[in-house]
């Protein structure tokens, strides 16, 4: 379902005297559909950027990137949007919303894009957050004065709303209680059921062991590390 | 899918200057991009070539109408591109003033562009345009106040609702949250994304906000001096510039 070839990364910083940054040389792995893939590595070894690069946020100067039948490196703007709506689910770390616009409705809008009707989109945001112990009274206000741990929960839901074939998952445990983080897990192991293909960083190794089903060290792409 | 609006060579000079230089680019249905660069970069320049209030020097604005399929709308005839933009296009100017009749009642305002495309009873153009009003989040008892009473942020959300009563199926904005207060920009920014949506509207956004564009655009075009130096989906330009420019653009930001 995803696969990398050779991708390469560099950072160029025009502006500090154009210094070049290499991040990774010839990434070539493959996840399968129902496959949980870990990437590990210690802090600042690239595992955030690799799966923005996988997302199609930051650009690859070389190699392919295929998600389903998308290469990403390669893509429209457009074939990535349509990609991102119905194929390829990202949570990330931080929650971003537009002020005033209700938790259930930041939930169900990824489900409202792919055409489900506003009132099923409904009933699936509500069990969502639900499932993830977000207080009812909560549902009808917008997530912005949420506390950390909410707003985590709310991304979560937002992106498991809609099942997508492949999804990424940063750091989708960090900072939740043990009620919570189990939550999580099961709705993990759901998406793996159901045959997601999931690459995430997980900084827990508990949770790590029990979701997946490899581990990738990107140290090992990182030029001048793996020699 | 044929694209909306295909926009080839673009360029316009005011004599030795340069406003903009060789655009290109398609816009499909549904699509929302954002333009921005610092000031004199040639955005609104461009907005202004595509929309038709400029004469571009050379290049083409070819939209697909609704009747004959794909036309030039530079060669087109001055009336079928006056029809065109009280139809199928939208324009919503930085000052609300400017797109809006001051002396003329809010409902009026709504009205008078449905009268443009042919309604002619009282009783439906009332209904509409109060309903219109509401969608903007104006109270609709202030269908027959003029503007000139409007605080700066209606005014706004009164010229979108005057643009958007015929259902066009582009629109373009030049700075539309410029001016205003943070919250009641907020407040439009999230009226927008809701009618994009919910009309399926495609719209080209000048703006030098970014954080406007990332909310509001699926892609981004960054300009400078005239030329376009970057392109890309709105986070993948924002996140990862490339661009010597669009990198001091974005590490300019401050951080709130």
């Amino acid at each position: 379902m995803i696969e990398l070839n050779d991708v390469s990364k560099t950072f160029t910083l025009h502006n500090q005297g154009s210094a070049v940054i290499e991040v990774f040389n010839d990434v070539s792995f493959r996840v399968a559909a129902g496959e949980c893939v870990a990437l590990t590595g210690a802090s600042g070894a690239g595992k955030s950027t690799l799966m923005r690069m996988i997302y199609g946020n930051y650009l690859a100067q070389n190699g392919e990137i295929r998600i389903g039948d998308v290469d990403l490196v390669q893509a429209a703007p457009r074939e990535v949007i349509q990609l991102r709506r119905d194929v390829l689910g990202y949570v990330s770390q931080f929650l971003r919303v537009v002020p005033r616009v209700s938790t259930l409705d930041v939930v169900a809008e990824p489900l409202r894009m792919v055409g489900v009707a506003a009132d099923q989109a409904e009933i699936r945001a509500r069990a969502l957050l639900a499932q993830l112990n977000i207080p009812e009274r909560l549902w009808s206000l917008s997530p912005t004065t949420f506390s950390g741990g909410e707003q985590q929960r709310v991304n979560i839901a937002r992106g498991f709303a809609h099942n997508y074939p492949a999804m990424l998952l940063d750091e989708p445990t960090a900072s939740l209680d043990a009620a919570n983080r189990e939550v999580v897990l099961s709705l993990i192991e759901d998406a793996k059921a159901r045959g997601a293909a999931i690459i995430g960083i997980f900084h827990d190794e508990a949770a790590r062991a029990r979701v997946c089903d490899r581990e990738i060290d990107v140290a090992c792409f990182v030029p001048g590390v793996a020699a | 899918m044929t694209p909306l609006l295909s926009v080839q060579g673009l360029s316009k000079r005011y004599g030795a200057h340069i406003g903009c230089a060789d655009v290109s680019f398609d816009l499909y249905p549904g699509e929302v991009m954002g333009i921005v660069g610092e000031s004199g970069s040639g955005k609104s320049t461009l907005l202004n070539c595509m929309a038709g209030h400029l004469a571009p020097d050379t290049g083409q604005v070819v939209f697909d109408t609704r009747a004959d399929g794909p036309q030039d709308t530079v060669t087109m005839s001055e009336p079928a591109r006056r029809m065109l933009s009280r139809t199928d296009w939208a324009f919503v100017h930085q000052h609300a003033r400017d797109g809006l009749r001051m002396g003329v009642s809010a409902g009026g305002n709504v009205g008078e562009r449905l009268m443009a495309v042919g309604a002619r009873h009282y009783g439906d153009i009332r209904g509409k345009a109060t309903d219109w009003l509401e969608r903007v989040e104006i109270d609709a008892a202030r269908v027959d106040d003029r503007p000139t009473t409007f605080s700066g942020g209606m005014q706004q959300r009164l010229q979108i609702a005057r643009n958007l009563v015929t259902g066009p199926r582009l629109v373009f904005m030049d700075e539309p949250t410029g001016g205003l207060d943070v919250s009641v920009q907020a407040r439009l920014l999230d009226l927008l994304r809701g009618l994009v949506r919910d009309m399926g509207l495609s719209a080209i956004i000048v703006t030098h906000d970014l954080a406007v564009v990332r909310l509001l655009a699926d892609r981004l075009m960054v300009m400078k001096s005239g030329h376009v130096v970057e392109a890309g989906l709105t986070d993948q330009v924002l996140d990862d510039p490339q661009h010597p420019y669009s990198q001091l653009l974005v590490s300019s930001v401050l951080q709130v």
